[in-house]
């Protein structure tokens, strides 16, 4: 009797094990998500802004990390000091990492993974938020504003409105349905582009005197496809880590599905994004095809479990067409977004959380609605607020002389290309 | 002497290159530059947007030859660069007063 018990605690440890080795090998692909991000910005930025905008995306990813683990992680799960609200789980600052779970609580069955792997899966989570945002600020943007939001952002607005859903906050309680976050990650991040675009205004030369749109081809395309392939990697940690526990059939298989379905949604928005370029333009526009295959990756996002891999598609398929329409539509309104990224994961998270009413029972239209308006309205609103102050104090947007030689030179003092420099 | 200044496209540079060597040319200077002429420029789509492209990239090509090459050297060019459609380029020659060897010093027609 005692033998059995041993090895039913036994197979808890390796259960534990398995989970939290499961849990950071997700994260560890989300991490590379950064990754993705920094090749596909800096091959649809031109040249001369290549250095700054890699630069902001390792800053923010280093920046991201630390104000999660300073208050973020904190405001985000509070835990016990639920009870109290958001702010007196500010309380918990500076305890993370002070004990883990001991083997009694883990045979106990109390918890499944390691916390301090919670918190890595979480805080590769804030750095995708805030790496929505560098794309669509790119080539005009101050390098120490950008900085100086990104702190408020991954410190405080991010987790507060993760808080409202995976911390179990209101949403949450409401019976909201996020998933891994078409909402939570991704419309957040665009939703603080939005804001800050708007305060920032177009990039010099986007519209002609007549406020035609005139485009401005990205410096590197095979850097935008190799970014956007490394996404699509780290999109199976961010959807297929979400899961949080693998062990056990159940879970084992909901996994793959996830795996599956992610894989499914992301080649359904590529081909439905090449077909209407095809269709509208009269060509296959490699960027609107690589923005489709990130849209159907959004798109699934908020609910990659419960449909087929055949609905997958579709609902990826649909995100495609919305990307494709909506890029042009906000270039048409001044909205000068370099990326696109605000129509691939503000437009098409919005649709990802409204498509979680098609394949989950649970779902109910009207709290997926307010669910994703308080996350939009409560992202906006804060970041308008950061951006303005932001605005007249430092300044958030570069002189029109330095716009036009680079921000690489001016904000960085280096180019990424130097053998092309003139010298003198 | 004569300097003749070729503006080709660019996939004839192999061709021309190779058909001025037989006819004995020794040196060439090429550069990789941008221009437009009665081809004019052409429109090319980006995210949804046309744009136009009013400058297309051409090759230019200087080969500096004594006076009695150069008939020949025109008509190599102008045989090897003509592909027969719009946008094959100009030969321009110009008087060339004088010319060094740098490592020799030698000068005129025995430093082309």
């Amino acid at each position: 009797m005692e033998e059995l018990s041993q090895l039913s605690g036994r197979v808890s440890e390796i259960s534990y094990a398995l989970d939290t080795f499961y849990f950071l090998v997700m994260g560890a692909l989300v991490m590379w998500m950064a990754a993705g991000f920094t090749m596909l910005e800096s091959g649809l930025v031109r040249a001369k802004n290549t250095a700054e905008i890699l630069t902001k995306n390792v800053g923010l990813y280093s920046i991201a990390c630390l104000m999660y683990m300073l208050c973020g992680y904190a405001i985000m799960y509070p835990g016990d000091a639920f009870e109290g609200g958001v702010f007196s789980a500010l309380a918990n600052i500076g305890i993370l990492g002070s004990a883990d779970n001991d083997a009694a609580s883990v045979i106990a069955g109390d918890s499944y993974y390691s916390g301090l792997s919670d918190f890595f899966f979480q805080v590769v989570f804030v750095a995708t938020a805030m790496s929505i945002v560098s794309g669509a600020v790119a080539e005009r943007m101050k390098l120490w504003a950008f900085f100086a939001f990104a702190v408020v952002l991954t410190g405080f607005i991010y987790p507060v409105q993760g808080f409202w859903k995976w911390g179990g906050g209101w949403l949450n309680a409401m019976g909201f349905l996020d998933f891994a976050g078409s909402g939570v990650v991704h419309l957040c991040g665009a939703a603080a582009a939005l804001a800050g675009v708007i305060l920032l205004g177009p990039r010099k030369g986007k519209y002609d005197k007549n406020g035609n749109v005139k485009p401005i081809p990205g410096a590197n395309l095979p850097l935008a496809a190799i970014g956007t392939l490394i996404l699509w990697l780290g999109w199976f940690g961010f959807n297929g880590g979400s899961q949080l526990q693998v062990t056990g059939v159940d879970n084992a298989n909901a996994v793959a599905l996830i795996f599956v379905n992610t894989n499914m949604a992301a080649a359904g928005g590529l081909i439905a994004a090449m077909l209407l370029s095809r269709v509208w333009f009269g060509k296959a526009d490699l960027t609107m095809v690589l923005n489709g295959a990130l849209a159907g990756l959004v798109a699934i996002t908020a609910e990659p479990l419960t449909p087929t891999p055949l609905v997958a598609t579709l609902i990826g398929a649909v995100g495609g067409v919305i990307v494709v329409g909506s890029i042009v539509l906000f270039d048409k309104i001044r909205i000068d977004d370099p990326v696109g990224a605000i129509s691939v994961h503000g437009v098409v998270g919005i649709w990802g959380i409204l498509a979680v009413c098609l394949t989950n029972e649970e779902a109910k239209l009207g709290v997926q609605l307010i669910g994703m308006l308080s996350i939009f309205a409560w992202v906006f609103i804060t970041s308008f607020v950061i951006w303005f102050l932001l605005k007249k104090t430092l300044g958030i947007r570069v002189s029109e002389a330095e716009e036009y030689e680079g921000v690489d030179l001016h904000e960085c003092g280096l180019e990424a290309y130097p053998e092309f420099a003139k010298t003198e | 002497m004569k300097m003749i200044t070729a503006v080709i496209k660019p996939f004839k540079l192999d061709d021309v290159r190779e058909a001025l060597g037989d006819v004995g040319v020794q040196g060439i200077t090429v550069a990789e530059v941008k221009g437009f002429g009665r081809q004019r420029g052409h429109t090319e789509m980006y995210r949804g947007a046309e744009y136009v492209v009013d400058f297309l990239p051409k090759t230019k090509i200087e080969v500096a030859v004594a006076d009695e090459l150069v008939e020949q050297v025109i008509e190599t060019i102008v045989n090897s660069a003509r592909t027969g459609k719009i946008g094959d380029g100009k030969i321009f020659v110009t008087e060339l007063s004088h010319v060094v060897r740098i490592r020799t010093g030698e000068t005129g027609d025995s430093a082309v």
